[in-house]
């Protein structure tokens, strides 16, 4: 049997599962796509379609307004000086948008501290994110399409590893880290993500590869091409979707990262570390503290914004972890 | 072959049963050892670093982390000896009965009001953006709306601002009758200390007014002209600089407006006033007789001052809170996605056959809808245990211990200063026994989807 990709009419929740579960998701509307008319409207269309006449497009533009409001008040209080934000609310700007200063910034580009966090910080993910797709395009590659004993026990234990929580590991994974000497460096900590990282990579390729035609692969083992070859040449182009989809759940995971941090990165701090510790003086540092969290959200908000259709993806099917 | 069940398209193109012939084994064996390599790096990483940790945590849960010796269960009955990692544990509960409930009742709602709404698609951009952010950027992002001062809390200016648009703040709280000028507390206000003639003015100098609060009409006080009515003078006893004499109306002092001034008789107002700019009021008509004068309790209320949201009462709301601003646009997409999977056939059918749209709501759609919501629930209960950046972050050192679930009391005692390995190896147990059920659902799940 070869997975087919789900039709949006054959079965109640053939939409949904697509969207949970990493087969192709074409009828999936990202953030961004327009919802089509439907012809033929349900009973909550319906019940939608009545309220957008007025009071639901008030309520949208309200719900809008208060989900934007953390994030603004944030944005502009980092900003603003510390004198500024212990004496009065950011809302302040609107009548005295003299506060507004680019100060804080300039602070933080010279404090040694934070940028070589930000650094640490992609020292960590870029590694952590190409080491969980390469090697976990290898064990799918192997769990789809080589046969050898144990395989379904391996696939189900997969599965089951995705959930796990990390506190299981941390301190046996200290005692090892120890004894490698790699304790509180970096090299730990892309280690511990990659661990904790590859039993979802494995499930997810795993199903992209298996929707790959099988003739395709026999053809090319019958030219004689290796397994690598194969793997290389025919299956990875195949999965580039999940691949980018991958990419980027894997490299936010670890860019948001504070608690492997924590425990392993104390030597070489992330960013997300960095900043938890300027929070113990909360009020007296948020002149560092806002426009670095602010910092350390523009690469997650720039992949959020630039590839919203992965985004969606990677985040709904990882989300799931 | 062996009895392992083998899927893919290369199933049919082979025979199930091979013969074992010498040169097919050969290839057999090549082809596991090709399996064993492309498997090798993924699963040594996770056998070394997961697996291995998992059985070796149950071990150290096991035994003293001082002494080395076996204790048996003795580090899970510590879980709930111990103040601190019970509440902890009865916070977890508190988080899994709430959030995830609160969140997918949320996104349903969203989910049938964006369908069709104009500018639905920025409001799925915008509640969909706070799962790229991590937890960190939101606990400092809500440490700011939380701010228990309504000058600098966003939360708790807007709550102020409502507030006092129902009930006016007092005009003069802390204001009190300056010592030794007769005028005694009564009622939350200030009084004569015993009745007084109609006909002598009343002087009630009170002190403890801030300058930046003197109400900017206020008019240099004025002893009230001789007159047969009640009346008297309400100011401000206190020159600025010093000097000034005690009760009396001296050069600079100012009279406060807007008091409010109560006439009693035998326990009962019979008449009300209201200071002027110079602070004097009369009561007309009041002529005769003796009177106790109050200056009334609606002048001293202490103005409401908003919510200490993250103080030890109301953390974990305060916390759940932001949890539901992070994945409230996550639930909404996924129950999105369900309903626009319903099978319109069917409900169009139901429709034909006479079934009223309610039951047409009652017996299809949400039948079909409740699975996707069972999967967001369970997603969030699994999420939801194991939370740990928010409670590090956002609460402030002196709530966290109101605060505290399994996930960050297991950090706290095993690397936060702690280093207590048992104890913490057996919160981290006990954090997986929490997560299992949820587990076992998703392989289940996971393994009935297989292709």
């Amino acid at each position: 049997m070869r997975p087919t990709r789900p039709d949006p009419d054959s079965g109640a929740l053939s939409g949904s599962t697509a969207l949970l579960d990493p087969a192709p998701v074409p009828e999936l509307e990202p953030a961004g796509t327009a919802v089509r008319d439907d012809p033929r409207p349900g009973p909550l269309r319906r019940l939608a379609a009545r309220l957008s006449s007025g009071a639901g497009r008030f309520i949208v533009l309200a719900v809008g307004i208060f989900w934007l409001f953390p994030t603004l008040g944030l944005a502009v209080a980092s900003l603003r000086s510390a004198a500024d934000n212990s004496a009065t609310g950011w809302w302040t700007v609107l009548h005295a948008p003299s506060q507004l200063t680019l100060a804080n910034y300039a602070a933080l580009l010279g404090n040694a501290r934070i940028t070589g966090s930000l650094w640490n910080t992609v020292l960590i993910a870029v590694p952590s994110t190409v080491l969980v797709l390469g090697l976990g395009a290898l064990g799918a590659y192997a769990l789809a399409w080589l046969r050898f004993p144990g395989r379904d026990l391996v696939f189900v234990l997969a599965v089951g590893l995705t959930i796990v929580p990390v506190q299981v590991a941390v301190i046996p994974d200290a005692a090892i880290f120890r004894v490698l000497g790699i304790f509180g460096d970096i090299p730990a900590v892309i280690a511990f993500h990659v661990a904790f990282g590859l039993p979802f990579a494995v499930f997810l390729l795993r199903s992209y590869f298996l929707s790959l035609p099988g003739d395709l692969i026999e053809a090319a083992r019958a030219d004689g091409a290796g397994e690598f070859t194969v793997f290389r040449r025919v299956a990875l182009p195949f999965a580039w979707p999940a691949l980018g989809s991958l990419a980027i759940f894997q490299f936010l995971w670890v860019w948001n990262d504070l608690l492997v941090a924590l425990v392993f990165g104390f030597n070489n701090p992330p960013i997300t570390y960095a900043i938890r510790e300027q929070t113990r003086a909360f009020s007296s540092n948020i002149d560092v503290i806002a426009p670095g969290a602010l910092v350390s959200m523009a690469v997650p908000l720039i992949l959020f914004f630039g590839f919203q259709r992965y985004f969606l993806r990677g985040m709904l099917d990882g989300a799931l972890k | 072959m062996t009895g392992v069940a083998v899927t893919g398209a290369a199933e049919g193109a082979q025979p199930g049963v091979e013969p074992v012939a010498p040169q097919r084994r050969r290839r057999l064996d090549e082809r596991r050892l090709v399996a064993a390599l492309f498997l090798a790096p993924a699963a040594l990483t996770v056998l070394v670093l997961v697996a291995y940790p998992m059985a070796s945590t149950v071990w150290l849960s096991l035994h003293s982390s001082d002494t080395g010796e076996f204790v048996g269960a003795a580090n899970y009955l510590r879980i709930f000896a111990t103040d601190t990692t019970r509440h902890a544990v009865l916070n977890n509960i508190v988080w899994v009965v709430v959030a995830p409930s609160v969140v997918t009742a949320l996104g349903l709602m969203l989910a049938v009001l964006t369908q069709r709404v104009r500018w639905s698609t920025a409001l799925k951009t915008i509640l969909f953006m706070p799962m790229a952010l991590s937890f960190l950027a939101v606990g400092v992002t809500f440490r700011l709306v939380y701010d228990e001062s309504p000058q600098r809390g966003a939360l708790n200016a807007a709550i102020v601002a409502v507030h006092d648009a129902f009930a006016p703040p007092s005009k003069y709280y802390g204001v009190a009758p300056r010592d030794g000028t007769g005028l005694v507390p009564a009622d939350g206000g200030y009084e004569t200390a015993s009745p007084v003639p109609a006909t002598l003015p009343v002087a009630m100098p009170v002190v403890g007014l801030p300058r930046d609060r003197i109400p900017s009409d206020a008019a240099p006080a004025a002893a009230p002209a001789a007159g047969t009515d009640l009346r008297g003078v309400v100011w401000l006893d206190f020159t600025r600089g010093g000097g000034g004499s005690v009760g009396a109306i001296d050069d600079t002092e100012v009279g406060l407006p807007g008091m409010r001034v109560e006439a009693v008789r035998e326990g009962k107002v019979v008449a009300t006033a209201t200071t002027d700019g110079a602070g004097q009021f009369v009561f007309p008509g009041l002529s005769d007789g003796e009177y106790t004068v109050r200056l009334a309790a609606t002048n001293f209320t202490e103005p409401f001052r908003g919510v200490t949201w993250l103080g030890p009462r109301l953390v974990t709301p305060a916390v759940i809170g932001a949890y539901v601003w992070i994945w409230a646009g996550f639930a909404m997409m996924l129950i999105q996605a369900g309903l626009a999977g319903l099978p319109r056939d069917v409900l169009e059918a139901a429709r034909v056959d006479g079934a009223s749209e309610w039951q047409v709501l009652r017996r299809i759609t949400v039948p079909l809808v409740w699975p996707i919501l069972g999967v967001v629930i369970v997603t969030l209960s699994i999420n939801v245990l194991k939370i740990f950046d928010l409670l590090y972050v956002l609460p402030p050192d002196s709530s966290q211990d109101e605060a505290n679930v399994v996930a960050l009391e297991m950090y706290r005692v095993s690397f936060g200063g702690g280093l207590d390995y048992g104890l913490g190896s057996a919160l981290a147990v006990l954090l997986f026994v929490l997560v299992l059920p949820a587990m076992l659902f998703t392989i289940r799940r996971r393994r009935r989807q297989r292709p």
